[in-house]
């Protein structure tokens, strides 16, 4: 998606993880310029995504990455784990979709929150969700 | 990370959350406070969340929840200082607090639970 600047690995395990996750996230975004409400929206979408690891594959990692590309900054954030997968990517997509009985808008509206939004999974190899936002 | 405070004043309880809460912090927050409703009468919850600076899908279906568990008990939670930013958020993901009243304030809070005191008695 862009070039690379540096990088920060925050493990996912537990609920506590959440938190740091998107602390960190909101950290670099402050570092990298971003405006205070985009702030709060990558911190927001790195939640959902966090949150989604602990609840569905117990354990996976977020990387936090500066990245820039002709001139403008952005804060590219990987989250991946090796847990079950998610069968029918499109429908995990819509609103209102959950097979844990939640609200279904983790995904969709972490999608809506972000400049580029990318997600890939196999069933049994878990799930890569890259989400970026520019400065 | 430190507990969040609950006050108790003339029937209504106070809850200023400090800094971030973990799923499970925000968990235990809401049995606290259901629980306290539960054995006095309370007729308003008002929960400070100024110091958050995210209110996610977890963080708001667990507000409402305690809202509604809270009006079975007839009493009205109000939820207090959602910064501006995490407004937005909250919009563009679609979260809405339906079971809460939502004030500026503590002040503003407090107020809306009179008004409602005075609209059921008077
Ligand atoms: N990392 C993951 N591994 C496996 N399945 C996942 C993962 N993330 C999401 N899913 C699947 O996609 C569905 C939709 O996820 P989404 O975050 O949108 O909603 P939810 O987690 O069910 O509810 P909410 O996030 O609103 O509390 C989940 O119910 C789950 O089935
Ligand atoms: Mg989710």
């Amino acid at each position: 998606m862009a070039d690379l600047r540096s990088s920060l690995r925050v493990t996912i395990a537990r609920d506590a993880d959440v938190v740091a996750a998107r602390q960190r996230g909101r950290a670099v975004a402050a570092e990298v310029g971003l405006s205070r409400p985009d702030q709060a929206l990558l911190a927001t979408a790195i939640s959902e995504l966090a949150r989604n690891v602990v609840n569905y594959a117990g354990r996976g990692e977020a990387l936090i990455e500066a990245v820039s590309q002709v001139g403008r900054r952005g804060v590219l954030v990987t989250v991946s784990d090796n847990g079950p997968g998610i069968d029918n990517i499109e429908a995990a997509l819509s609103d209102g979709f959950s097979t844990g009985g939640s609200l279904g808008l983790g995904l969709p509206g972490a999608r809506r929150i972000v400049d580029e939004f990318d997600i890939e999974s196999k069933p049994g190899e878990g799930v890569r969700v890259r989400i970026l936002k520019w400065a | 990370m430190p507990e969040t405070p609950i006050l108790a004043h003339s029937g209504v309880l106070i809850a200023s959350i400090q800094s971030a809460l973990s799923d499970s912090e925000i968990l235990s927050l809401r049995s606290q406070l259901l629980a306290r409703i539960s054995h006095k009468s309370v007729r308003g919850v008002v929960i400070d969340v100024s110091a958050l600076d995210v209110l996610d899908s977890f963080a708001t279906r667990t507000l409402n929840e305690l809202a509604s568990g809270a009006r079975l008990r007839g009493a009205q939670t109000v939820v207090v200082g959602i910064q501006p930013d995490v407004a937005l958020s909250m919009v563009l993901l679609g979260l809405t607090l339906r079971d809460a009243e939502t004030a500026l304030d503590l002040d503003a809070a407090l107020g809306l639970l009179e008004s409602a005191a005075g609209r059921r008695d008077g």
